[in-house]
C-alpha cells in the first residue's frame, strides 16, 4: 500500500515538472501510412531551448516523427495519426490553424530547397506570406535573419542574385535564415548537414549551437558524433519506437538499453 | 557495322526532315514573292491593302492580318487564363481520382480533328450568339476566338499540367513549412517554377489557333472587311488561302502563296515575342 501511493506521488511529481518545461509533449502518438504502422505509441517530452537529437537506423521513423511536429504529414495522402502532441499547452492536431502552427514551427529539410528566387525574397518569403510589405521592415527581418544564420557576411553583396547559384552548404544555411525569418519558436531539422561538406557541415553545427539560446531545436541526424557535439538530449528510435530518450552525455556514455549501446557504438545496422 | 549503319539511318532522316521543310518553305517564297519580284506589284499595297479583289487585280490583305490578329489575339485571353487554371486545378487541387479520370480525357480532346470543333461551334456557338446578342449572322469574330479558345484548351491543360507536375516536391513543403497557404505556394512557388513550362504551353496553344483553318472556316463568316467589332464577320489568313487555293491561278495563286508568307512570318514573330517575353520573366 504504502509503495504505491510513494509511487503515484512521484509519479504526479513528474508529470507536473514535464508539464512546467516541456515545450512539445508527445503522447501515445500512433502513426499509419495507409494500413502500415510507422510509429507506435512514441511519447517525448521536448525541452525549451534546446537541442534535441533524433538518432536511430534508417527507415525507423525519425523524419516520420519530425514531421508530425508541424503536421507536414498532413500533406501524404492515406496518413493516420492518434494520440496527442500538444505544444504550449495546445493540441497541434485539434486546432485548424496549420499555418499558425508551421508559423511558429519552422523546419530546415534534408537537401536545400531555396525557391528559385532571388536570396532575398527566399528569406522575406515567409513574412511577405504573412502581409508584411513594408520594405524597410523587409530589409530588416532579411539581415536579421541572414545575420542570425551567420551567412550574413558571404552574401550581403549578392542578395539580388538567385539562390541556387550559392554552393550547398551555404544553401542550407539561408534556409535556416529563411526559417528564422519567420520568428519561430521552436525549429526542426531533418539530417540538414548530410548533403554537406565537413566544412559546411561544422559551419551548420556552430549555428546551431548558437541558435539553441533563441530556439527549441530538434534535429534528425545519422553522423553520432553530430549527435554528441550539437544535442542536449538523445532519443533513440527503433522500428517506430523510442528506445530510450535521455541527456545526450548520458545515451552516449552509458545507455541503459541493450540496442542503444549497440547503435551508438556502431555495432547496429 | 551495324553501329555506323544505324547512325547512317539516324543522319538520313534528319536530312530528310530537314530538306523537305527547306523545299516547303523555299517553294512558299518562290511563288509568294513572284509578284512582287518580277511583276511589279507593291509589297506595301498587298499588306495594307483594305481591298481583296482578284478579278480587278486588287490583292489587299490589311483586314485579314487584323482578323488573324484578334482572333489569335482573343483566343489567347480566353484560352490561356483558363487552361492554366484548369491545369493548376488539375495538378494541385484536384483529388487524384478525380485528376486521372479528367487528365487522360483533356488529353483525348486534343486529338479531335478541329474540323469537328468548327461543327461544334457552328452548331452551338454561332446560334448561341446569333441568338444572345441578336446578331443577323452568327458566324463573327467572337465565334472564332470562342472556338480558337476551346481548341487550344487542351494542348494548354496537358502542356501546363505537366510542368506543374514537374517541379519538384519539396519547393511545395519548403513553402508550405513557411506557413504559406496551399493557394499562396501554388501562386508564389509552384506556377514561377513551372514558369518555362507554362510559356512552352502557351506557345502551342498559340501554334494551334494561329494556323487553324478548317474550324476557323466554318464560323468566321470570312466576310472581306476591315473587323470594328467582335461581331463582325472576318476572313483571317489561313481560311483566305484554304477557300481560293482550289480554284486561283496565275497571279492570284501567287498572292495566296505570298499570304502563306505573311502568315508563317506572324508565326514566327509572335513565338520570337513569346520567348522573349518569358526570358525576361526569368530575370
Ligand atoms: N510517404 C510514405 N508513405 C508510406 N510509407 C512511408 C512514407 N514515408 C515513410 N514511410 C515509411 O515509414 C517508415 C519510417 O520512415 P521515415 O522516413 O520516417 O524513416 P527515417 O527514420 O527518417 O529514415 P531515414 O534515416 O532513412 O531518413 C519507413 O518504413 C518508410 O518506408
Ligand atoms: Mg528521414
Amino acid at each position: 500500500m504504502g509503495t504505491t501511493v510513494i509511487e503515484r506521488n512521484e509519479e504526479v511529481r513528474n508529470s507536473k515538472q514535464t508539464n512546467e518545461t516541456a515545450k512539445i509533449n508527445v503522447k501515445d502518438l500512433d502513426l499509419f501510412y495507409g494500413d502500415k504502422q510507422a510509429l507506435y505509441k512514441v511519447s517525448l517530452d521536448i525541452h525549451e531551448k534546446e537541442v534535441t537529437a533524433l538518432i536511430g537506423p534508417s527507415g525507423c521513423g525519425k523524419s516520420t516523427f519530425l514531421r508530425s511536429l508541424n503536421r507536414m504529414n498532413d500533406l501524404i495522402d492515406g496518413v493516420k495519426i492518434t494520440g496527442d502532441i500538444v505544444i504550449d499547452n495546445e493540441n497541434i492536431y485539434e486546432t485548424n490553424d496549420v499555418i499558425k502552427l508551421r508559423t511558429k514551427v519552422g523546419m530546415v529539410f534534408q537537401k536545400p530547397n531555396l525557391f528559385p528566387m532571388s536570396i532575398y525574397d527566399n528569406v522575406a518569403y515567409g513574412p511577405r506570406m504573412q502581409g508584411i510589405k513594408s520594405k524597410k521592415e523587409l530589409n530588416k527581418i532579411v539581415e536579421e535573419s541572414l545575420r542570425g544564420a551567420a551567412i550574413w557576411d558571404e552574401v550581403k553583396d549578392r542578395l539580388k542574385t538567385s539562390a541556387l547559384g550559392l554552393s550547398g552548404g551555404q544553401q542550407q544555411r539561408v534556409c535556416i535564415a529563411r526559417a528564422i525569418a519567420m520568428k519561430p519558436e521552436i525549429i526542426l531539422m531533418d539530417e540538414p548537414t548530410s548533403a554537406l561538406d565537413p566544412i559546411s557541415t561544422l559551419k551548420v553545427e556552430e549555428l546551431i549551437a548558437n541558435m539553441k539560446k533563441d530556439y527549441t531545436i530538434v534535429i534528425v541526424t545519422h553522423n553520432m558524433q553530430q549527435a554528441a557535439r550539437v544535442s542536449d538530449k538523445t532519443a533513440f528510435f527503433l522500428n517506430g519506437e523510442i528506445i530510450e530518450y535521455d541527456e545526450t552525455n548520458n545515451i552516449f556514455s552509458m545507455p541503459k538499453d541493450q540496442r542503444t549501446e549497440d547503435y551508438v557504438t556502431g555495432r547496429f545496422g | 557495322m551495324l553501329e555506323k549503319l544505324s547512325a547512317r539511318i539516324f543522319l538520313f532522316c534528319a536530312l530528310l526532315s530537314v530538306v523537305s521543310l527547306l523545299l516547303i518553305v523555299g517553294f512558299v517564297f518562290y511563288k509568294g514573292s513572284h509578284p512582287f519580284v518580277a511583276e511589279g506589284y507593291s509589297f506595301f499595297d498587298f499588306i495594307f491593302g483594305m481591298d481583296w479583289v482578284p478579278s480587278e487585280d486588287k490583292f489587299g490583305i490589311f483586314p485579314m492580318i487584323v482578323a488573324s490578329l484578334f482572333a489569335t489575339i482573343g483566343a489567347l485571353i480566353i484560352g490561356v487564363p483558363v487552361g492554366l487554371f484548369t491545369a493548376i486545378f488539375l495538378a494541385e487541387i484536384a483529388p487524384k481520382r478525380v485528376a486521372k479520370i479528367i487528365s487522360p480525357a483533356v488529353q483525348l480532346l486534343a486529338g479531335i480533328p478541329s474540323v469537328l470543333y468548327g461543327v461544334f461551334g457552328l452548331a452551338i456557338i454561332v446560334p448561341f450568339l446569333q441568338n444572345n446578342l441578336g446578331l443577323v449572322k452568327g458566324q463573327s469574330l467572337l465565334a472564332v476566338i470562342l472556338v480558337l479558345a476551346i481548341m487550344m484548351l487542351p494542348t494548354v491543360v496537358t502542356v501546363a499540367e505537366t510542368a506543374i507536375r514537374a517541379v519538384p516536391k519539396m519547393y511545395r513543403e519548403g513553402s508550405l513549412a513557411l506557413g504559406a497557404s496551399q493557394i499562396g505556394t501554388i501562386f508564389k512557388v509552384v506556377v514561377p517554377a513551372a514558369k518555362s513550362g507554362i510559356m512552352a504551353a502557351v506557345v502551342l496553344g498559340l501554334g494551334r489557333a494561329i494556323g487553324e483553318t478548317m474550324a476557323v472556316i466554318l464560323v468566321a463568316g470570312n466576310s472581306l472587311i476591315l473587323p470594328t467589332s467582335l461581331t463582325d464577320s472576318v476572313r483571317p489568313l489561313t481560311t483566305n488561302i484554304a477557300l481560293e487555293m482550289g480554284y486561283a491561278f496565275g497571279t492570284h495563286q501567287e498572292m495566296l502563296f505570298a499570304t502563306g508568307i505573311v502568315l508563317f512570318s506572324f508565326i514566327l514573330l509572335l513565338n520570337f515575342v513569346l520567348a522573349k517575353i518569358s526570358s525576361k520573366g526569368g530575370n
